[in-house]
């Protein structure tokens, strides 16, 4: 006979177990411990402070609706951006947008939206196909950057927030590591400080929280969020990297959080170098104005050279 | 009826009441760190035993990116 699996903190019927806090929580606790490993975030990272606008990167996927709903619920000043990449495939990028204002209308938050194709004349998918060896993943992840740069910028927020989780982050240190990638070793962490004017600051407050726990919030808060995966993430090396970690995890729970914040304590302590500037010199792009280490337009320039 | 419908994606599979959810995952080989069940849309942990005429659908908490 199963037995029933009762919430740590009250008795009632459990909704999840994790197994690396030794904690099982009904639906009415969990809403609150994942709230507060998301305020215990931003204060050991210093991400940023309540008198601080930040803009909140929402594809409509969990993460990002959850971390918008979160911030919301603990007070902090937010605005979300949405990027419609134009991916109609299975009707991708329509369905995001449609998840998110719906998200964003119902709880009357203000959301700006960005329609890559309105703007620069192509979709991500179109442009990448247009170049040689261009990748749709590393084009979207330029284009995102680019966009959220600017808005940042322009609309002077203090800082951009993205759904990155610490099974994201934990997938990308175990790539980095196997391909001792040091200067990106060097960066990857839950902040990444503005270090030009024209760049705005990085903030990651899901670093606490495994992929698992922040579906479930969303699961709990009713939110209703793009289950489909994106159609160009199909077979991505951080989705086979996280099945890896998820085989360890099964047989020894806590080592992804192990992994990830030992890691970052590591690099704390000194055992490898913390590296928080730009690579080489760095000048203005003549069209855009957004710094580069490149001779002439930026990289997010060049892309678009003959389209617009 | 005595058999629930598990829902992953858009297949449906009939299974057995009195087995536990982690019991149908196991069936469908899916490793219960990468889905959650979700009943009337309420979440329900892996240990909830599966009742005649119960739909659980599984959701993937996996995403690329």
């Amino acid at each position: 006979m199963a037995h029933v699996m009762k919430c740590s903190q009250c008795g009632a019927t459990a909704v999840i177990n994790m197994p690396q806090h030794r904690l099982k929580l009904c639906a009415e606790h969990l809403v609150p411990w994942v709230a507060k490993m998301v305020q215990k975030a931003i204060e050991r990272y210093e991400l940023f402070t309540p008198d601080e606008r930040i803009l909140v990167a929402v594809s409509g996927g969990k993460d990002s609706l959850a971390l918008w709903d979160i911030l919301e619920q603990l007070g902090y000043q937010t605005e979300g951006l949405h990027i419609h990449l134009g991916i109609d495939d299975e009707g991708y990028s329509d369905a995001s947008l449609a998840k998110t204002a719906a998200f964003a209308q119902e709880r009357g938050l203000l959301l700006h939206v960005v329609n890559v194709r309105e703007i620069y004349g192509q979709s991500i998918v179109e442009v990448a196909r247009g170049r040689r060896g261009g990748r749709t993943c590393a084009v979207c992840g330029l284009v995102k950057r680019h966009i959220m740069n600017e808005m940042a910028h322009e609309d002077g927020y203090d800082a951009i927030a993205t759904g990155h989780n610490l099974d994201d982050e934990a997938a990308v240190l175990l790539m980095n590591t196997l391909h001792w990638e040091r200067r990106f070793l060097s960066k990857q962490g839950p902040l990444l400080p503005s270090i030009h004017p024209r760049l705005a600051r990085k903030v990651k407050p899901l670093v606490l929280l495994y992929e698992r726990e922040t579906a479930a919030y969303a699961i709990v808060r009713g939110i209703d969020y793009v289950m489909q995966e994106c159609p160009y993430a199909v077979g991505a090396s951080s989705i086979r990297a996280k099945g890896i970690l998820n085989q360890l995890e099964r047989h020894s729970p806590g080592t992804k959080v192990q992994f990830y914040l030992g890691f970052l304590r590591a690099r704390e302590d000194g055992w490898l170098p913390s590296d928080r500037g730009l690579d080489g010199s760095v000048a203005a792009c003549p069209r855009c104005g957004q710094p580069t280490t490149a001779d002439g337009l930026c990289a997010f320039c060049r892309l678009w050279e003959g389209v617009r | 009826m005595s058999e629930a419908t598990i829902r992953y994606h858009d297949r449906t599979w009939q299974m057995r009441s009195g087995m536990t959810v982690r019991d149908a995952m196991k069936k469908l080989e899916l490793d219960p760190q990468t889905v959650l069940a979700v009943r009337n849309k309420k979440l329900v942990n892996e240990e909830t035993l599966l009742e005649p005429g119960d739909e659980i659908r599984l959701v993937n908490v996996i995403s690329g990116g």
